[in-house]
Order: structure tokens, then C-alpha cells, then sequence
């Protein structure tokens, strides 16, 4: 038995169609085809965001993945806004992958705010316009003496009125506006903007309803499971499939050669039945043999051992040097030499990795979670010898993403196995898949050098960074920039960098580079703020003052800084034994956060994370406050779960399989946790990341004030900071 | 093996092997995607539906062991009274980001609430240890708990 589980509503393809029409390219708003085609008792189509029923329901397309960053709420908002309509009357739906239509479609890098705040606002003013040129028409009066209140448009003069439901019709047959002509709102006028809106998928997620890529269902469809080499990229030396095959269920187990591209179509072998149950039995009958592979012999301890060496032969690349580090140092009151360590991280999105792929009449139709649809699009294509425009992808719902589906490999995975298996397919990953075939947060080690002088001033600082990646390419999100802070906020700084190889898939993580970095740069000044007798929010405000440009506005920091520590009441705050404050702060995707952590530490060391003050400036807009928060709150509570836990590797493969070894934070010990707002004249900047790296260090940083003891090494160990 | 379940009310038939989970059942066989699969071994708590109003993890229930067990999935929720007033101070809240743990969460909280109805935060800690939220939407899912308690902080 079993029902269809009918997720494509809203981004069926012939829906999108009905939507986005076709037309002019790029992000900038497809006007040019408005009205084509508009029924008159029908719903007419405005723009390619936003169509119009004649009883005044507004349905407005949201272009982006929504991956629980809230999305596909607050785009849509900024377009309700401008259009000037009530919320109660929108509907939104999820934009198929049509960058034709809508420009670049991806959730990352927390870019969704800046890239679309005026874009989509004058979405909403053209529409608007539109619909007043409409009125104006009718009533055959000039359209600046029209004015608008929520889907309605008004002449005063002669206290004529007409809905945007009568009116759309016509409205779609206007000429789309030139959007230099627009004016948009004056912010004292918002009446969605900077309301606490719902997600508009709340209603669906907490009954229950089909929303995911894992819910996907099609008639006919069968299920599939991919047994991959537990060392990345091992091809497939032989396989038993008698046995799979016999398992009851199973249609088909098949050896698929794959690539050795870490990130497409891996070699494996698949078991494709008629319950995902039955393929999961099936691949556990499976008895495949590996080939042997070049990285089997890598592992976290070897890592290290390397690390050592680099650091001991001081051969970094030099990334950057200012000034005379060595003479500072030796001319300091004050060194400090220290290493640190930071393992590899899984993404553990809760929803595991999956795809439903159906190949029918010459064209691969997929629905797929994914973060980055376009790209997955052109991978099929390739690997699988398609037509790009044969291969159509279909953005569904993603149960967390966290950078994770901005790779693709499931999407090709399952689109493999569907052209294989002749059927819809749908591919599930088991958790321990998903745990073990990650593109994980690099591992990373940075051996400080860092002197002060008398009055505690920073006079010299030394980075020499190991990380991973051959010849001249670093691995995946394995980076650094040269001017990460605090380049040119010293005069004598450096950063050299040695790299080693790897054979482990890496990829971004949720504030890729900033979610290692700040915990490494924010405790190194608290390293230097103790060594010279200076409190650690003094000797950040002070190295903030000496700005020379660096990567990003000195006194936007320094105004979150103060902040995070009044509201800390930092230093004078009453602690008990082994309780402590600690602060830092980091830039990144646009947004400057501060933030001060209070933690009480046991004896036997088990860290509690108090509470967490944040000081944010993302800007004069905050668009929806419910989701704001909610983001900042998860990214705080994501950055202290990822001090816990860590990836390893022996004989190439990773160790952990699942939330068993590989602990997620839980309900117990999350913090209470305050935030502000610091409201600045700049434009808005997104939250999905920048409230996330701070939190680290600043737990190290109170784990010192309340114990004495540096952590410069992560995952936390109790048993190092245990009394005594 | 053909089994009769008694699911949200309604009986359903569902011919599966005896050691085929009730998630998958729920899932693949019956089409009651609501339930979450997360782990498959228990540690996650996305997989939570109730057997006789008592909170289980699907994932590594066998559909042999349910026997004359009425489960409760997060699609009927909505007819338990304390359900629908959990699923309204969720909505209320806007707990969720992803959403994907929520029906887990909400299965777990509602069991608490049955059992508990004024839960202390240790009791919380205790009833919803199981599940996790990858989104870390704790905050909320402690207060949206209080508000279906009636105990608005």
C-alpha cells in the first residue's frame, strides 16, 4: 500500500514554468516577459518572483535553498515588502534550479542578505509599480497621484480603490519598470521588514508533512544503498553480489567503477530494492574486496608527527611578513611560544545525505537536498555523458546543510544508480555513510610565536601554519588568508605556511576557515594579554585601535567588543571557584561579533558552558528578528557541540561511524544565551555563519580564567582539566 | 510476514519482514515520511513515535515487537490534546531551523507532557536527552515545552 508522498508540489517543473517563465538571465529580474500569457480569471504573473490571484493571494517564489537558515522566509519577505502587501495574504514557494531565471541559486557564505537586499526589494517595488501603472490605466489618471496600502491601490483624490487582485491582470501586461526609476520604502515605513515572522513551513514541520529530500516519493520508485571503500576513492577489486542479490527485495546489485575525483561518482557497489530496508540488508551481504590505495597508511597520529617536523624545520612558504618579527622578539619584555591543534569536524547533518533520481525519456529529473543545485547539475551532466539540459534538478527542503550539500556526490550517486536500476531511485545513505564519506573540516596546526613589551603592548607575532594540500594547491577549505586579523593591526607580523598530504575529503563547514582560525588567533591574544598583565578586553580594544587597514572596520569590532563586555558585566561579574568569563571576537561573512562566555568547570573537569553573551552589527536591518535569533542562538550552540568532538583517521579511513562516537551537544548543556544588537549604518549582512566562531575561543578563554589551564588543543579533555 | 498495526488510530497492514524496523515501515510502507530516520541506532531521537503514549525509537524497533501497541507518529499527534498544544507553542515559538528533529522533539515532548505536565528543567533535560538538534534549537524547544506547560517564563 502506500500513499504518493506529493513533495514536488511547488517545484514541479511544470509549476516552475508557470512561475519563472523563461527570459532575460541573470539575478536582475526577469521583467522583460511579464504578463505573457496572463488568464484574466487566473492568477497573473507579475515578475518571475511573483504572480497575483485575482482574490488577492500573492505567491511569491524564493530563489534559495533553504536549509533551516530561514530562507525561504525571509527573501520572500523583502519582496512582500516593497510590493506592499499583507504577509497573511503570501504564499511562498521554492524556486526550481533556474539560474536563467534567478541567477545564482546556492545557500553559502551567509551571502542570501547582502546579495539580495536591494535586489529583491526592487522585485517587489517593480511589481508594485506595475500594479499602479494598472490603476492608472483604468482610471486614466496620472500614477503619482496613486498610492498603495496592503494589496490595495488608492487615488485620494477621487477615493477610487482597487484590489491587486483586480488589478494584476492588467498589471501583467504593463511594461516592467527601469529599476533605477524605483523609490523604495523609507525603513520607518516597513511593515514586514523587521517583523518576528514564522518560518512558512513551520505549519508542514511540526505536523509532519513531506518536506525533505529523504520524504521524496514517486510511483514506482525503488530505494537504493552504496557501499563506498572506507578508503577514499579505493576502487573495487571484486565483489560477491550472489549474496545481496538473494536477500528478499533486492532487484539488482551492481559494481559501479567510479572516478577517483573526490567529490563525483565514487567507485562502490549498489543494491537497489523494493524497501530501503531490503537494500540496506542486501549491501550488508555484500562481500566486495578493495583495492589496495596510496592513503591507506595516513592517520591523525602520523598527521601530527609531520606537523612536528614542519614546524621544527621553520620551512614555511612565507604568506606575509611585516616589519622585523625576529627583532621584535627579541627585543619583547615577554614571549610566548605555544602550538595548537584543531581536529577534523563531520558535518552530521541530521537529515543523512540522499537523492531520488528517475532517468525517463532521455532526460535525468532529480530531488535533491542540496545547498548548490547548478553545480550537482553539471556533474551529472558530465559523469553521466548527459546534455546539461537534459539533466533537471529540483531543490528540496535539506534537513541541515552546514556546507555539507555543497557538494554533490550523492546527487551523482543516485543518478547513476537510478540509470542503472531503469526505475525512480531513491538513494538513502545510512549515518554511518554520512559520518565516513564527509567533506570534513580540516585539521589544522599553528606553532605562535608572540612577544610584548613592558607596558603590555603586542610587539611581535609569529604564525606558522600547517595544514593540508600538495605543491601549490591547499586542500579544500584548508586555507588562510593573508589578512586574516591581526595583519595589519601589528607592525611586526608573519604567517608562513607548510602543507602535507591528504587523502581525506575536505570541504566548509558552517564559517569555513573563521570556525578554526578564531579559536586559534583569539586564544594566542589571550595568551599575550596575560603574559603581559593586561585584561584580555583591553588588550583587544587596544590592538583593534592600531588599525592599518586590515580586513575589515576596527571600530565596528571595538563597538561589539564593549558591548559583549558590558552586558557580560566583564570584571565585575562576582565568580565562584573554577567559574570563569572569557571573550573574543571574529569577523567574518560581513558580520563582527563579540562574544563573552561564562563557564563553571568540575573537578574532575567536565566544562559547563554557563551562558554566552553576543554583540552583534550585521548592520541597520535586522529583516526577520525570530530568525535572526534563532541562528545566532544555533551557531553559538554549534560552535561549543564542535569543541567536543572529532574526526579521526587510521589506516585512511575514518574511525567514527556514528552520534555514539561522534557526540552532537544536547539539551542539558545547552547556555542560556543573550544577544544585541548593534544597529550600524551599513547594509545588512547574513547570520547563517559569523555568530558561530567566536564562541570557541571565548570558552577557552574562560576555561583559563576558571582553571588556570590554556586549551590550545581541541577536542576539550576533561581529564586535562581536571583540579589538582 | 503480514502484520496489522494500529497506526494513529487507524489499522494498516504492512507485509514486511518480521525484523524490518517501524521506521521503515512507517516510512516506506505505510508512507508516513513524518518520522525522521537519523541515526539508526538510537542516539538521535528524530525516529521517536509513541507505543501505547510511550516514547520509542523506531529506528531499532522491529515491527515483530509491537504486537497490539497503538503507535502515535507526529502525523496524529494533532488529535492527542497535549499533541496539538505542543505543535501550537512550537509554531508559536518558531522552534525550528532545518526542522528535520522537530517531529522527534515533539513526539518526545508531548510524551513528557502527558506524564509531566508541569516539568521542571531537569525533568526536560531528562525526557529530551535523546534527541538531538543538529540546528542546536534548544533554547526554544525548552521554552516552546514550558509554553504548552502553561508556564510561561
Amino acid at each position: 500500500m502506500g500513499m504518493i508522498t506529493n513533495i514536488t508540489q511547488g517545484f514541479s517543473p511544470s509549476r516552475r514554468a508557470v512561475l519563472a517563465g523563461g527570459g532575460a538571465g541573470g539575478l536582475v529580474l526577469a521583467f522583460s516577459f511579464a504578463g505573457k500569457g496572463a488568464a484574466a480569471d487566473g492568477p497573473a504573473k507579475l515578475n518571475a518572483y511573483v504572480q497575483i490571484a485575482p482574490d488577492g493571494i500573492i505567491t511569491i517564489v524564493s530563489k534559495n535553498p533553504e536549509i533551516g537558515q530561514g530562507i525561504k522566509t525571509s527573501l520572500p519577505m523583502l519582496i512582500a515588502e516593497e510590493l506592499d502587501v499583507d504577509w497573511a495574504n503570501v504564499r511562498t514557494v521554492q524556486a526550481g534550479n533556474d539560474p536563467q531565471a534567478y541567477g545564482r541559486q546556492f545557500a553559502g557564505g551567509s551571502m542570501a542578505t547582502p546579495l539580495h537586499w536591494d535586489q529583491l526589494r526592487q522585485v517587489g517595488a517593480a511589481g508594485r509599480a506595475m500594479l499602479m501603472a494598472a490603476a492608472a490605466a483604468d482610471w486614466s489618471v496620472d500614477v503619482a497621484s496613486l498610492t498603495t496600502e496592503p494589496g490595495v491601490v488608492v487615488h485620494a483624490a477621487s477615493r477610487r480603490r482597487a484590489t491587486y487582485g483586480a488589478l494584476a491582470a492588467k498589471a501583467a501586461t504593463q511594461t516592467a519598470p527601469e529599476l533605477s526609476s524605483l523609490k523604495l520604502k523609507d525603513a520607518a515605513n516597513y511593515r514586514i521588514i523587521g517583523q518576528p515572522i514564522p518560518q512558512v513551513d513551520t505549519a508542514a514541520i511540526v505536523t509532519g508533512q513531506p518536506l525533505f529530500g529523504i520524504d521524496m516519493r514517486l510511483p514506482g520508485m525503488l530505494y537504493a544503498a552504496y557501499e563506498k571503500a572506507p578508503v577514499f576513492a579505493a576502487k573495487v577489486a571484486g565483489a560477491d553480489l550472489a549474496a545481496a542479490q538473494a536477500v528478499k527485495g533486492v532487484r539488482k546489485a551492481f559494481v559501479v567503477e567510479g572516478g577517483t575525483e573526490l567529490d563525483g561518482l565514487l567507485p562502490g557497489v549498489a543494491v537497489v530494492a523494493d524497501s530501503w530496508w531490503a537494500a540496506n540488508k542486501g549491501r550488508q551481504a555484500l562481500k566486495v574486496q578493495w583495492a589496495d590505495h596510496p592513503t591507506s597508511s595516513q592517520s591523525t597520529p602520523g598527521y601530527a608527527g609531520q606537523a612536528r617536523s614542519l614546524v621544527a624545520a621553520k620551512g614555511g612558504k612565507s604568506l606575509r611578513s611585516d616589519g622585523d618579527v625576529e627583532a621584535a622578539l627579541s627585543g619583547s619584555a615577554k614571549t610566548v611560544e605555544a602550538d595548537y591543534f584543531y581536529p577534523f569536524l563531520s558535518h552530521a547533518t541530521l537529515e543523512p545525505q540522499n537523492c531520488t533520481a528517475h532517468f525517463h525519456d532521455g532526460k535525468m529529473e532529480i530531488w535533491a537536498p542540496t545547498q548548490l543545485p547548478e553545480p550537482g547539475r553539471q556533474l551529472v551532466a558530465k559523469t553521466l555523458g548527459i546534455a546539461p539540459e537534459n539533466v533537471i534538478v529540483h531543490m528540496t527542503r535539506s534537513g541541515g546543510g552546514f556546507g555539507r550539500r555543497l557538494m554533490n556526490d550523492y546527487m551523482v550517486e543516485a543518478a547513476w544508480i537510478a540509470r542503472e536500476a531503469g526505475a525512480p531511485v531513491k538513494l538513502v545513505w545510512t549515518r554511518e555513510d554520512d559520518m565516513r564519506h564527509d567533506f570534513y573540516r580540516p585539521a589544522g596546526f599553528h606553532h605562535f610565536r608572540g612577544g610584548v613589551d613592558s607596558a603590555g603592548n603586542i610587539t611581535a607575532w609569529a604564525n606558522h601554519f600547517v595544514t593540508f594540500g600538495e605543491g601549490e594547491a591547499t586542500a579544500r577549505s584548508a586555507g588562510m588568508a593573508a589578512t586574516e586579523f591581526p595583519a595589519q593591526f601589528l607592525p611586526n607580523y608573519k604567517l608562513d605556511v607548510s602543507m602535507m598530504p591528504l587523502g581525506v575529503p575536505t570541504g566548509p563547514l558552517r564559517a569555513p576557515g573563521s570556525n578554526a582560525i578564531a579559536f586559534v588567533v583569539q586564544s594566542f591574544i589571550d595568551e599575550l594579554a596575560h603574559a603581559g598583565g593586561v585584561d584580555p578586553v583591553e588588550m583587544r580594544l587596544r590592538l583593534l585601535a592600531q588599525s592599518s587597514g586590515g580586513a575589515f572596520d576596527a571600530e565596528r569590532m571595538a563597538g561589539v567588543v564593549r558591548l559583549a563586555a558590558e552586558k557580560a558585566r566583564w570584571g565585575k561579574t562576582t565568580l565562584g571557584p573554577r567559574q570563569g568569563q572569557g571573550i573574543a571576537f571574529h569577523y567574518s561573512h560581513l558580520g563582527y561579533f563579540a562574544e563573552v562566555a561564562q563557564v563553571a568547570v568540575a573537578q574532575d573537569g567536565t566544562v559547563k558552558v554557563e551562558k554566552v553573551w553576543v554583540a552583534a552589527d550585521v548592520g541597520r536591518q535586522i529583516i526577520n528578528p525570530l530568525g535572526a535569533l534563532n541562528q545566532i542562538e544555533g551557531s553559538v550552540i554549534d560552535g561549543i557541540s564542535e569543541m567536543f568532538g572529532e574526526i579521526t583517521i587510521k589506516d585512511g579511513q575514518v574511525e567514527q561511524a556514528n552520534f555514539d562516537t561522534f557526540p552532537l551537544l544536547r539539551i542539558a548543556d545547552a547556555p542560556v544565551i543573550e544577544t544585541h544588537f548593534i544597529k550600524s549604518d551599513n547594509p545588512p549582512t547574513g547570520l547563517g555563519e559569523p555568530a558561530l566562531p567566536p564562541v570557541v575561543p571565548a570558552v577557552t578563554n574562560a576555561i583559563f580564567a576558571a582553571t588556570g589551564k590554556r586549551v590550545r588543543s581541541l577536542p576539550l579533555k576533561a581529564s586535562e582539566l581536571a583540579a589538582g | 510476514m503480514a502484520y496489522e498495526l494500529n497506526v494513529n488510530g487507524v489499522t494498516m497492514n504492512a507485509d514486511v519482514d518480521p525484523d524490518t524496523p517501524l521506521l521503515w515501515v512507517l516510512r516506506d510502507t505505510l508512507g508516513l515520511v513524518g518520522t525522521k530516520f537519523g541515526c539508526g541506532i538510537a542516539q538521535c531521537g528524530a525516529c521517536t513515535v509513541h507505543a501505547d503514549g510511550a516514547p520509542i525509537r523506531a529506528c531499532m524497533t522491529p515491527i515483530e515487537a509491537i504486537g497490539d501497541a497503538k503507535i502515535t507518529t507526529i502525523e496524529g499527534a494533532s488529535a492527542l490534546e497535549v499533541g496539538a498544544r505542543v505543535q501550537k507553542a512550537w509554531s508559536e515559538l518558531d522552534v525550528a531551523q532545518c526542522g528535520y528533529c522537530q517531529p522527534g522533539q515533539i513526539m518526545s515532548a508531548t510524551a513528557l507532557l502527558s506524564q509531566n505536565p508541569a516539568p521542571t528543567d531537569d525533568d526536560i533535560d531528562a525526557a529530551m536527552a535523546g534527541n538531538i538538534c543538529r540546528c542546536a534549537t534548544y533554547v526554544r524547544i525548552r521554552a516552546a515545552i514550558k509554553r504548552a506547560a502553561g508556564q510561561e517564563a
